[in-house]
């Protein structure tokens, strides 16, 4: 049986129901993040003093790392804009920069963290590193799964555009939706963590 | 299916397309003179209400035009919408709570 509303849109609702489907999932992950975002504001307001970002971690870095995540929200644009050309290989390369681009920030990631560890500064150590820790290992977790979906449909799930090209494009307009979430995720924490 | 196939590849279609591509290149340019604002502005060291301000005002700039550029929610359906008002609305209540908490015996006084 054929999978309903994949390419054309339904007439209730005036969307394809993968569109609806990803937009409700990023509703829950909007509440999710908030509500952690909620937890590090009742923290920092019933601490009798808090640290700025900047004497415990490394915004040079973050920095870097905020970079990356920008620019891989273009190549994933770019990416869909290709196959919107129907220009297969060329959304492969962009595909490809933002599988790389998400590899490279959990590199830096890695080394951030493996620093702080070097340190003795664990999440057990205060607050501050506690809601840290969560906020940017929640976060880099959403990172590795953004990269196995993308991973998926620059390989294997490919296929699909030789025989549905339609189809496809709007599965990776949903992916990209999502990685395009979890770098909005990074605009804010990268202040609110490193900067303030 | 080919029906869609065959609409996405007409001209008007592919400059739409053109017009988009131009559009996300200005936005990264905004995005990243932006981040380079946040990050230096934090280096002024400005009273915490101000540089939280300062930040967060950047912030939702920058998140804005993800949002509404790469995310395409300039130009989405209506039902979309409703989804994300309702979802604001109750991440609203979510930030309000931890103010409302420090402000002890808010709701009683």
């Amino acid at each position: 049986m054929e999978i309903p509303y994949t390419v054309e849109v339904r007439r209730d609702t005036g969307l394809t129901n993968g569109k609806i489907g990803i937009w409700l999932f990023l509703a829950s992950e909007v509440m999710l993040f908030g509500a952690l975002f909620a937890s590090y504001i009742l923290i920092r307001t019933g601490a009798p003093t808090w640290p700025r970002g900047d004497t415990m971690l490394n915004v040079p870095l973050a920095t870097v790392n905020t970079i990356v995540l920008i620019s891989s929200s273009v190549t994933m644009v770019m990416a869909w804009a290709s196959l919107m050309r129907r220009r297969f290989e060329t959304y492969r390369i962009y595909m490809g920069l933002t599988i790389l681009c998400g590899l490279a920030f959990l590199v830096i990631k890695y080394f951030e963290y493996s620093a702080h560890f070097h340190e003795g500064a664990l999440p057990s150590t205060n607050n501050f590193l506690a809601i840290y820790f969560t906020l940017t290992g929640l976060h880099g977790l959403h990172v590795a799964g953004g990269m196995a979906v993308n991973a998926y449909f620059w390989g294997p799930g490919a296929k699909l555009y030789k025989t549905n090209p339609v189809w496809f494009t709007n599965r990776v307009e949903h992916a990209g939706l999502f990685w395009h979430f979890v770098d909005l995720v990074w605009i804010f924490l990268f202040p609110t963590l490193y900067l303030l | 299916m080919s029906d869609h196939a065959a609409t996405s590849m007409t001209g008007d279609h592919a400059v739409d397309i053109d017009k988009h591509v131009r559009i996300y290149i200005t936005v990264f340019v905004a995005l990243m003179v932006l981040t380079v604002v946040t990050v230096t502005v934090s280096r002024f060291h400005l009273p915490v209400p101000m540089a939280v301000s300062v930040a967060l005002l950047i912030a939702i700039i920058k998140g804005s035009l993800v949002a509404c550029y790469f995310m395409h929610l300039i130009s989405e359906k209506k039902l979309i919408y409703a989804v994300l008002a309702l979802t604001a609305a109750f991440f609203v209540a979510l930030m309000v709570l931890p103010v409302v908490t420090v402000h002890d015996g808010f709701w009683i006084h």
